[in-house]
Parts: structure tokens; C-alpha cells; sequence
């Protein structure tokens, strides 16, 4: 599924370059789970960014299903995110104006599909994360745990193969932390693929495997079921 | 994403950023506004000057005598010299030889003293003498009573016409028709009182008022009154507005000829159109509306760059949702476009509350200060076109920008 060959990205800021990939080599099967630890300033979040398609690679080669992403135009591009990837942040990113209904059904909205079609998705897929009571609700008017839940929804409603969460339980209580590591645990039992960066080993611990950067680099990678 | 869509969400945003969205209405339809009423005030003094000129007649030439030579050598002011006739008036009459001419009014006047014998009041104002064909060429008519005919002229009768505001002065309340006026201590009794044109302010635009006037059988005048029989004016209408130049030629070759002056710049007589009149009154006005419309264009500026400043600063704010919408699968195409719906919306709901506030204000207006305001479909046009212009540049672009960065560049960004 996901395929990154001798991946590096470089921020300029100024005269200042920082390295916060410094040559990533990894592989990650269709349905796999891997978590991705290390400590802050790793390089992780930049890392999951490049694999989402929301940022490029300075160098190296990263293939995505198959398809070499850095030929790829800004439509095409979109157009992946759209039908192929579904993300978790840590900050929820829903837009606070809209109700959980409208921020689900937002990626359908760019996916093309019809408004019927995707309020009843949009419905189920609030009414599996446990949210089927709340659909009109604004996300001020949600705990954080819930506003994740959301984010799950809006993450999981287009179907994607792939899904990606920045450490989404990190501006969560443990509680709310079960609950949205359960469902993504959920989700890959259904098949699909899931790169979860995480702080804490106890969340990683529920994935297949884990890889551990540091300064930009791979440092360990093992296999945890 | 069809169009159909976008419009929804470019709407879905509009109404859910409430104040921003009305802070940006309100500074546009005020700007709209202002253009619209500025150059509609403009307008309407334009046009109030031009219908008190037609109120003086239409299709009219105005002949006056040219200047003369005094004996000592000293040449005078135009109209001083006593060069027209009647028989000049009486020939411009005839159909053969002037065919475009339609009618012949020969006016003498002067100012005098009017008292009504019954009271004692006293009244100075104009007194025409003249023929039946005036209130043709004027374009006049009576309210009261009858005009002068022309067995007046005929019998030299002693009898007047009053202007409405004239027979106010003098008799008040009371019917003027069949009162006794004294002019130059000639008793004069009323036999009509003449429409009322209603150019009070006229007076300033074309230097007389048309409401305050006495007319009488110019017999009467030349013989009893004023004991002079040439001419203050010739007043000719033409057969229509499309044969007044042909009638103004006819008018000039005969006037020639009758003068025996071979050159025309020896002249001693002058022609002159309203229209020319008109031209000149409405391009001062057309000053005015330039000079308005330009004070009103700059308050629509700086209303437009309050509505650039809100827009600028939303789109800033804006940026991570940009970036989130763009994460969720939106193409730049797509976000510049729901900022385009967005901004059209707002640059239309503007301009359309404007033009609605500026068609109050023209009703409200008039009524408050006395001005006619003369609404101008360009000008609202116009005005719309920039609001659009300004919410579309400063609305679509920095988005247009904003949709073009990596995604997570713009989710980054607070
Ligand atoms: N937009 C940017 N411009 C410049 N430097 C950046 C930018 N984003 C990240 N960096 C730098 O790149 C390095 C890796 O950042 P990254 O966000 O990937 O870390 P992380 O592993 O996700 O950390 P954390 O666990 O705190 O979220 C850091 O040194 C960071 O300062
Ligand atoms: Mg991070």
C-alpha cells in the first residue's frame, strides 16, 4: 500500500534548513496496522503529512497503491486524498460552524456524491462511531472525545483504504482514549490500512507493528502481535 | 463538484459567518448607495433645468434686435437697437416665405408699475405686448377667462392677461377677471389669468419667471402705453424640433432681406435657440453630476477597501480551513470557487440593498431638502460593477492564493 524509498524533507525557514526527514525507507502492506512512536521533533508528524499527500517529499520516492506520487498534479493529487485516504488529527480540524452532519458529509461533498446519498452515509457513519443522537450538534457544543469521534466519521465516510490518525488520542482522557482506539481497531479489522502515530505505548501496543523514529530517521522496527 | 453545489456551500458560509458577512453588505450597499443618490441629485438638477427651459416654449427662436450705433459713435449693448418691426414679424408669418416657421409672436416689453384701482396695491413686474401667437410659441394656455384675440389687436382694447402669480399679488383671493389694473395710468381691465408653470426657482436658470407677467394686445401696448412701436423680440416656432435649423435659415435670409444687408456679420439683429440655452444650462449641471459622481466614487472607494480590509482579514482567518478543506479532497479550483460564490454573493446582496436604499432615498430626499434626485440605471450599473470588482479581487484572490499552498502549509497556519 504504502511505499517510501529514501524519503527526506527539508523545511527552510530563512537562512535556517531544518532536516526532519533525513531518509526514510518503509513499507506498509494492504491492511496492515503499524504505529509510529518517537520522541517529539522526530520527524513523525512531517512523515504521516508526506504519506497523506498533504505535503512533498524534498527527495526520494514515495509510491502510493502503486501509483508514483511525486509525478502526480495538484487535481490528481486531491483527487487521491479524496478517494483514498481518510485522516484523524490531534487537533479534530472539524470547522466549527458547520454541525457534525455537515463537517461528515464534507469529503463526500468533494468526492461528487449526490446529497441524498451522502446524507445517508454520512448518518451511518456517525451512527457507528456512537453518534447517531448528536448529528446536529456544532463542535462547540461537543466534548473532545466526541469531537474525535467526529473526526473518525469524517475520516471513515468516503471509505478510504487508508487511514491515518496523528496521534488522536492526544487531547483526550483515557476514557475517550478507549473508546477512539477501539474504533480504530474496528476499522482495521474491516480491512483497512491504519498508520497511527502515537506517544504512548500502551495505543501503540494494539497495533501489528511498530516503527520508532528519531532525528528524522528509522531506528527501530518490530513486530508486536 | 457540480456549480450547483458550490453555490451551496459558498451560501452554507455566508450564512454562517453572520456579522462578517453583514459587515460586508452594509459597507457596500452604503457605498452603492451613495454613487446612486450623488449622481441621481446631479441628474435631477440637470433635468429640472432643462424642462423649465422647454416650460419657455419648444421648437423656439428668438430674435432681438442687434446692437446700434449712437450718433456720437458709441456702439451700445446687444438688443438696444430699434431695428425689428412688425412688418419683419409679419413677413416671417408667411408661409411661402418661410415654410418651416409656424407660428409668429412679435413681443414688445418693459417693466412697469401695475396698481389695481379697486385696493390701491402695486405691483412692478413685465409687461408684454403681443399677438394671439404667443401663447402658441409659449406653449401657454389660460385658467381663467380668455387670452387676447385678435380683435383685441385689432381694436387696440385695453384689456390683460395676468400671470398666476401676478393676479395672486394684486388680487389675492379674489377672482381677477373682470378687475380694473392701471398700467402707466392706463386702466386695464382683466380678462384671463394664465396657467401656472411652477418654475419658482426658474428665475435663477433662465432669468425671468414665467408665473409673474402681464400680457396685452401689443396695439395697446405701442399706442397707449409704453409709445414705442419696435420690437424687444420676435419669437418664432418652428414646425417641429427637426426643422428648427431650416426655420432659424429661413428666419435669417429674410430678416436679411427685408434689412437690405448684404454680409451677414453686418447683421443687426440675432438669433437664438432654446436649445442652445439648454446645452449650455445642462453641461453646467453635467459638471455638477461629474463633480458629485466623483466625491461619490471616493466614498465608494473607501467603502471598498473597508470591505477589502473584511475580507482580507476572513480570508486569513480562513486559511486553515482552506488547508482542512483542501485535506478532505477539494481541488484549488473548487475553493476559489466557493470564495468566487461567496464574494458574489455578498458584492450582489450589497449592491442590491443598495440600490433598494438609494430608491428610498430618492423618495425620502426631495420631500427633506427640495432637490429632485433623477435615478440613472449606468450609474447603478456602474456602481454594482465595482462592488463586484472589489469583493471578487480582494475576496477571490488571497483565497485563490491560499488554495494553491500544500495543503498542510495553510492547516498550519493560525
Ligand atoms: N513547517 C515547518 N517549518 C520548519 N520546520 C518544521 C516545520 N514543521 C516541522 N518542522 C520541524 O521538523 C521537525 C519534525 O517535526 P514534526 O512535526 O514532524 O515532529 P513530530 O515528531 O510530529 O513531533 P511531535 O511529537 O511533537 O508532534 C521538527 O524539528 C520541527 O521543528
Ligand atoms: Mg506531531
Amino acid at each position: 500500500m504504502i511505499d517510501l524509498e529514501e524519503v527526506t524533507k527539508v523545511y527552510r525557514t530563512g537562512s535556517l534548513s531544518v532536516a526532519a526527514l533525513r531518509g526514510i525507507t518503509l513499507r506498509v502492506d494492504e491492511g496492515e496496522y503499524v504505529a509510529v512512536m518517537g520522541p517529539s521533533g522526530s520527524g513523525k508528524s512531517t512523515l504521516m503529512h508526506i504519506v497523506g499527500c498533504l505535503d512533498v517529499p524534498t527527495s526520494g520516492r514515495y509510491r502510493l497503491a502503486g501509483a508514483d506520487v511525486g509525478g502526480m498534479a495538484v487535481r490528481q493529487l486531491a483527487e487521491v486524498r479524496s478517494r483514498q485516504i481518510g485522516f484523524v488529527f490531534q487537533q479534530f480540524n472539524l470547522l466549527p460552524t458547520m454541525t457534525a452532519l455537515r463537517n461528515v458529509e464534507l469529503p463526500l461533498v468533494y468526492a461528487g456524491v449526490d446529497r441524498a446519498d451522502r446524507r445517508r452515509r454520512a448518518l451511518r457513519a456517525l451512527g457507528r462511531v456512537g453518534l447517531g443522537d448528536r448529528v446536529q450538534h456544532r463542535p462547540g457544543e461537543l466534548s473532545g472525545g466526541q469531537q474525535q469521534r467526529v473526526a473518525i466519521a469524517r475520516a471513515l465516510v468516503t471509505d478510504p483504504a487508508l487511514i491515518l490518525a496523528d496521534e488522536p488520542t492526544g487531547a483526550l482522557d483515557s476514557q475517550s482514549s478507549a473508546e477512539v482506539i477501539a474504533l480504530l481497531n474496528e476499522l482495521h479489522q474491516a480491512g483497512r490500512t491504519l498508520v497511527l502515530i502515537t506517544h504512548d505505548p500502551d495505543v501503540a501496543g494494539v497495533a501489528q507493528r511498530s516503527v520508532r523514529l528519531r532525528d528524522g530517521l528509522l531506528v527501530a522496527e518490530e513486530a508486536l502481535v | 463538484m457540480s456549480w450547483f453545489e458550490t453555490l451551496r456551500t459558498g451560501l452554507e458560509s455566508v450564512r454562517t459567518h453572520r456579522l462578517r458577512s453583514s459587515l460586508t453588505v452594509l459597507g457596500i450597499m452604503i457605498g452603492i448607495a451613495a454613487v446612486i443618490l450623488t449622481v441621481g441629485l446631479g441628474q435631477g438638477a440637470q433635468n429640472q433645468v432643462s424642462s423649465e427651459i422647454t416650460a419657455l416654449g419648444t421648437n423656439l427662436l428668438t430674435i432681438s434686435p442687434g446692437s446700434s450705433t449712437s450718433s456720437a459713435g458709441i456702439r451700445q449693448g446687444l438688443g438696444s437697437a430699434t431695428t425689428l418691426s412688425q412688418a419683419d414679424a409679419a413677413a416671417l408669418a408667411s408661409k411661402v416665405v418661410a415654410p418651416d416657421i409656424k407660428a409668429v409672436a412679435p413681443v414688445i416689453s418693459s417693466g412697469a408699475s401695475l396698481t389695481d384701482t379697486a385696493n390701491s396695491n402695486t405691483w412692478t413686474t413685465t409687461v408684454n405686448g403681443s399677438t394671439p401667437a404667443w401663447a402658441t410659441v409659449r406653449g401657454r394656455s389660460v385658467t381663467q377667462g380668455r387670452f387676447i384675440d385678435r380683435q383685441d389687436v385689432t381694436d387696440h382694447t385695453a384689456v390683460a392677461v395676468l400671470g398666476s402669480d401676478t393676479a395672486a399679488e394684486l388680487f389675492g383671493p379674489l377672482d381677477p377677471v373682470g378687475q380694473t389694473v392701471q398700467v402707466n395710468g392706463v386702466p386695464l381691465s382683466v380678462i384671463g389669468v394664465l396657467n401656472t408653470v411652477g418654475s419658482s426657482s426658474s428665475s435663477s436658470s433662465t432669468g425671468s419667471d414665467q408665473d409673474d407677467q402681464v400680457v396685452v394686445p401689443i396695439t395697446t401696448a405701442t399706442e397707449r402705453l409704453f409709445g414705442t412701436s419696435s420690437l424687444s423680440s420676435i419669437l418664432v416656432q418652428a414646425t417641429s424640433s427637426g426643422t428648427l435649423s431650416a426655420a432659424y435659415q429661413e428666419a435669417d435670409t429674410e430678416l436679411l432681406a427685408m434689412h437690405q444687408i448684404t454680409s451677414p456679420t453686418q447683421a443687426d439683429f440675432t438669433i437664438t435657440s432654446e436649445s442652445s440655452l439648454v446645452s449650455t444650462a445642462t453641461s453646467v449641471d453635467r459638471t455638477l453630476t461629474v463633480l458629485l459622481g466623483g466625491i461619490a466614487g471616493i466614498s465608494l472607494l473607501v467603502g471598498g477597501i473597508g470591505v477589502m480590509n473584511i475580507m482580507l482579514v476572513s480570508v486569513t482567518e480562513r486559511i486553515r480551513e482552506i488547508g482542512l478543506r483542501k485535506a478532505l479532497g477539494a481541488t484549488p479550483s473548487l475553493i476559489r470557487r466557493q470564495f468566487l460564490v461567496e464574494a458574489s454573493v455578498l458584492g450582489l446582496a450589497g449592491g442590491a440593498l443598495g440600490a433598494v436604499l438609494a430608491v428610498v432615498g430618492s423618495v425620502v430626499l426631495p420631500h427633506a431638502t427640495g432637490y429632485p434626485v433623477s435615478l440613472s440605471g449606468v450609474a447603478a450599473g456602474g456602481a454594482l460593477a465595482i462592488a463586484l470588482t472589489i469583493g471578487l479581487v480582494f475576496g477571490v484572490y488571497p483565497a485563490s492564493r491560499a488554495a494553491h499552498l500544500p495543503p498542510i502549509d495553510a492547516l498550519r497556519s493560525e
